[in-house]
């Protein structure tokens, strides 16, 4: 069900930037998306009861109750890699704007034609 | 996990708003608390790391992203709606979302995770070295090559944004 | 205080009010070294260099959004920063290849691991966390300047 909600996310995200022209709209839709994929990889590596993977020195039988740590691990990776994208692509909304004076991509279209 | 279930349903609610409203400045305030929800539900799914580089990466990108509407001329989206296109993309998410519900049953249960590969780096955990950070130890140490991509990339973002982002209309002033 | 800072802090002019400019004052030292504190404990609890980097961006844009950009970018310019960013990657590079040498894969460890060096206790993970602390937290601060240049005009590129 969990897992279903994730996805139901994520289609709000796709319906953003299936509907959507205003730019800011469709960077919005892509980090939304980009939130779904982080929830639902995070949901499948964990465990019930289980705890954080930091390693306690004094206990041993720890490792058989720890959530599984790679999935953390990629969607740190994804972060800083999504989030780099975002900052460049508000850069490039920008400079379209400073272009066209607006960010609706139908207006752009329409200035691009005449 | 009652409480994973209202937060994601506030995610859900938070992003149709944000996607809907007309003005630029409350829907990006709105995607800022879409992200400290997930922010949140990182923390009841047991990764404190996660959570603490998304609240930060949150705040920074909502800077930027409010620093890329503030002037006040575009804060408000005068458009009509098309409802042929509305109407095909809905059909489409349905038929999505239908498809997903038999990929979920397909999964393995909430709670339950197959960790073949993890078990490899939880046994070999301490051998070489003292870190008690998993996802550190994993992230720089078994996959130093994703970490490398990463920061490749960032560093590729950066160069990006110094050159597009060039005053070349000030000089020419 | 001298009389000329006072005269800055009530110029209103630049930057925001003097309720803002007072509380940004004391709290940014504390955010810059919670950020250091994040970064360099990455390999003992939840945290890690890309955080630590963020919470050392954030100070410094606090910086610029309390008091203006002319006195903040002072002594900050987009030259050295880009400079520290670029340093960054280079120790992220070089770290993993001096592992190459004596025929080992890259990112090998290289140190000893009788916990010699006191905090090098965990081999180079702390200094590969130092690296991407360098790299984030600088690559962020340059994003955001090269935003706060950008003046937002209708077609002034046209």
């Amino acid at each position: 069900m969990i897992y279903l909600l994730c996805f139901v996310l994520f289609g709000v995200g796709m319906y953003g930037l299936l509907v959507k022209k205003n730019i800011i709209k469709l960077i919005m839709s892509m980090m939304i998306s980009s939130y779904a994929i982080h929830i639902f990889l995070i949901a499948s590596g964990f465990r019930r009861h289980g705890r954080a993977p930091v390693l306690d020195l004094s206990n041993n039988m720890q490792k058989a109750v720890m959530v599984d740590p790679l999935p953390q691990t990629l969607v740190l990776i994804s972060i800083i890699v999504g989030a780099a994208g975002i900052a460049l692509l508000c850069v490039v909304a920008i400079r379209l704007y400073q272009k066209f004076g607006t960010f609706d991509i139908t207006k752009m279209k329409e200035e691009i034609e005449d | 996990m009652i409480e994973l279930y209202i937060l994601l349903i506030l995610m859900i609610i938070g992003s149709i708003i944000a996607l809907e409203v007309r003005d630029l400045l409350s829907s990006v305030i709105l995607v800022g608390t879409v992200g400290v929800c997930l922010s949140i539900g990182f923390i009841m799914l047991k990764a404190p790391d996660l959570a603490m580089t998304q609240l930060i990466v949150q705040i920074l990108l909502v800077l930027i992203l409010i620093r890329a509407t503030i002037s006040k001329d575009v804060r408000f989206i005068n458009s009509k709606k098309e409802f042929g296109i509305f109407i095909i993309v809905i059909i489409g998410l349905a038929v999505f979302i239908n498809f997903a519900d038999e990929v979920v049953n397909n999964l393995p249960i909430f709670g339950k995770p197959i960790m073949w590969v993890s078990q490899t780096y939880l046994k070999n955990a301490l051998n070489s070295t003292d870190v008690v950070n998993l996802v550190s130890k994993i992230s720089l140490d078994y996959r130093i090559f994703d970490t490398f991509g990463a920061m490749i990339a960032l560093f590729t973002a950066v160069i990006g944004v110094l050159a597009i982002g060039r005053q070349r209309s000030q000089e020419k002033d | 205080m001298s009389v000329e800072k006072r005269q800055y802090y009530f110029d209103q002019s630049k930057g925001m009010g003097i309720i803002v400019k007072t509380v940004t004052r004391l709290t940014v030292g504390i955010v810059f070294l919670f950020g250091i504190n994040v970064a360099l404990k990455g390999h003992l609890v939840p945290g890690g260099g890309v955080a630590g980097g963020g919470a050392i961006a954030l100070a410094l844009l606090s910086l610029i959004l309390a008091f203006g950009k002319e006195t903040a970018l002072k002594n900050i310019n987009r030259k050295r920063i880009t400079m520290i960013a670029t340093l960054g990657m280079m120790m992220f590079l070089f770290l993993g290849l001096i592992g190459l040498i004596g025929g080992n894969l890259f990112s090998t460890h290289f140190m000893d691991n009788e916990g010699k060096f006191g905090i090098l206790k965990a081999n180079i993970i702390p200094l590969f966390n130092i690296a991407i602390c360098l790299l984030v937290g600088s690559g962020v601060y340059t994003i955001f300047i090269t935003l706060i240049m950008l003046q937002v005009r209708k077609g002034s590129d046209k």
